[in-house]
């Protein structure tokens, strides 16, 4: 009924070392992770791969591991196909870690993992419960970035390197942003790809990072809506590095997986204004809260799907004047603004009938926000180039083509679109703006750099983060649905499993981690003496 | 696509190779903020990396997921 749902959001940021565009970029990947990991060094907590299952496709039948490209095999980092199993054991993993770049990976104290995806060092946020706090903990993903390349920087012998929230390089290549979202597993997926289609290709108008270049090699000139559109060649599949389909089937819930499903949205930019993120989350997760309680079928967002969806994905995309009409299955011809519409429209009439005046202000925010979003996108796009990435960059663009007579192949308007998503506040544009005010900002400073270190309190990222920060050295592992202790007196390694995304909450756990001085202590309470 | 066409402003038919459609009418709060604009880009040309092209071919990126 509302917008508290688990919610956790991976980045994949673009890294670059001026000047050697050939410089390894698993190696420096790998050198900005370990650099901010270094200061907890010495045994560090390894990611525990034993429930990680990627292959697994909600549709309902498992890929066999030898039809699988090397790159879906996720749970086996430095051993591509081997179906790697945790092994308990300390000093296996010590070896693992010196031997293999592609190893390095973090778990962060406030319940974030931070590790070496592909060839990106990737931020996968902690569980969340409200939209709010997928921005704040996304935007501490940032603040991380950054102390990690300022340390790369004061290191002698590391190469310093530039890091970018984007999407693409412009020329060809793309990497993720993920976002996931907790879902009831009852739900049918056929229902799932029948509204989110249709969703996904509209809410660009508000998601959109932007984008200089059209074609995933910019082949031709010009602006469009999304950093990831080009790359969306299919309607719905397994893949995530090619072939990406809209709706992405791998379904690894990291939890109780009778009772849930991740649903695994690769289809979103990475967005640096805080308003584009929280409708980003909050929007997406009232259709899934209509989805799940059946309440979109005969609305008047009951069946938009379009009659050619990658085409409607991309069309919208390329078209900044957003009068694209996108033509349906049905016959009917409606622009990405008026499908959006129609999903509001259910959505508020969905909220009135199920919490009428006892709805939440997390929720209320979100349909007040989507509203005007979408008011002032239909009035004059320009202003919403407060809360929307692709309208402030566009402004800028407009101001560069305008002031210099540039053309959209301009080698400066390129700059510009990269230096959007610099993480550093010297070089950064969306963060020149933010401190000239000129975006909207939800969220208190001083709440985000609270982040870095403290977990969400409302999930079991509070308990991954808290025995991190109380007990690391004897956190011998962890990873979402599990923390694995290493205590003295006992042979084999503790294993917890935290499968259950809403317990191990700060009231669930606070009092037992208080009452707790030693890894030993909360060992032998959980397994009571 | 004919009966999209018509919906578009006609400068965009003239332009479209080059030129995405940059939405018309200015209202009075964009207006204002052009001053905002310029002093910004302004600012913004002090960090922007002085050899653009450079820079831009530079920045190489492998695929991710």
């Amino acid at each position: 009924m509302t917008v508290r749902r688990v919610t956790g959001l991976e980045t994949e940021y673009g890294i670059s070392v001026p000047g050697d565009p050939g410089a390894n970029p698993m190696l420096l990947s790998a050198q900005v992770v370990n650099a901010y990991a270094a200061p907890t060094s010495g045994a560090r907590p390894r990611w525990d791969y034993e429930d990680e299952a990627p292959l697994r496709d909600a549709r309902g039948f498992e890929l066999e591991r030898a039809k699988a490209h090397p790159s879906q095999l996720t749970d086996a980092p430095g051993r591509r196909g081997g179906g790697r199993r945790a092994a308990p054991n300390a000093s296996d993993v010590a070896t693992a870690e010196t031997e293999d770049p592609t190893m390095a990976n973090v778990i962060l104290t406030n319940g974030a993992r931070f590790y070496v995806d592909h060839a990106h060092p990737e931020y996968s946020s902690p569980e969340v419960l409200t939209p709010r706090d997928a921005v704040r903990w996304d935007k501490a993903g940032e603040l991380i970035l950054l102390e990690a390349l300022r340390r790369v920087a004061a290191t002698p012998g590391l190469t310093p390197v530039t890091i970018y929230k984007n999407n693409t390089d412009g020329k060809g290549a793309s990497y993720g942003t993920h976002e996931n979202y907790l879902m009831d597993r009852a739900t049918p997926f056929g229902d799932v790809v029948r509204h989110l289609v249709p969703f996904f290709v509209s809410r660009q108008v508000f998601t959109g990072a932007g984008r200089v270049g059209i074609g995933q090699d910019s082949a031709r000139a010009g602006f469009q809506l999304s950093q990831r559109a080009d790359f969306f060649e299919v309607e719905v599949g397994l893949e995530t590095t090619m072939k990406r389909p809209i709706i992405n089937t791998r379904d690894e819930p990291h939890a109780t997986a009778d009772r849930y499903r991740r649903l695994h949205v690769i289809v979103g930019d990475a967005t640096m204004c805080e308003v584009a993120t929280l409708l980003k989350v909050g929007t997406t997760s009232l259709v899934l809260a209509m989805l799940e309680a059946g309440a979109l079928a005969g609305g008047p967002a009951g069946d938009l799907t379009p009659a050619e969806p990658v085409r409607a994905l991309h069309e919208v995309s390329h078209d900044p004047g957003l009068t694209q009409l996108v033509r349906l299955r049905d016959g009917r011809r409606m622009t990405a603004l008026q499908m959006q519409r129609a999903y509001l429209e259910a959505a508020r009439a969905f909220v009135e009938d199920r919490l009428g005046a006892d709805a939440d202000a997390d929720t209320l925010e979100v349909l007040q926000r989507w509203e005007s979003v979408l008011t002032k996108l239909e009035t004059d796009v320009f202003s919403a180039a407060r809360q929307v990435d692709w309208v402030a960059k566009l402004r800028l663009l407009e101001g560069y083509r305008s002031r210099d007579g540039l053309a959209w192949d301009s080698a400066r308007l390129q700059a510009v679109d990269l230096q959007w998503s610099d993480v550093r506040p010297e070089k950064g544009l969306y963060l020149k703006l933010a401190e000239r005010g000129q975006v909207e900002l939800l969220l208190d400073p001083a709440s985000v750099r609270r982040a870095v270190e403290h977990p969400p309190e409302d999930t079991r990222a509070y308990f991954r983060g808290e025995c991190l920060a109380r007990y690391g050295p004897r956190v011998a592992a962890a990873s979402w649905d599990s923390v694995i202790f290493d205590v003295a007196g006992r042979g084999a390694l503790q294993r917890v499993p935290t499968l259950e995304p809403l317990r191990g909450t700060r009231e669930h756990v606070g009092a037992l981690l208080d009452r707790c001085a030693t890894a030993e202590d909360l060992v032998a309470a959980l397994t009571g003496g | 696509m004919p009966g999209q066409e018509q919906q578009r402003p006609s400068r965009r038919e003239e332009e479209v190779e080059e030129t995405p459609v940059v939405p018309a009418q200015a209202s009075a709060e964009t207006t204002e903020t052009d001053a905002d604009v310029d002093a910004l880009l302004d600012e913004i040309d002090e960090v922007l990396e002085s050899n653009s092209e450079e820079f831009v071919r530079g920045f190489v990126q492998k695929g991710g997921q």
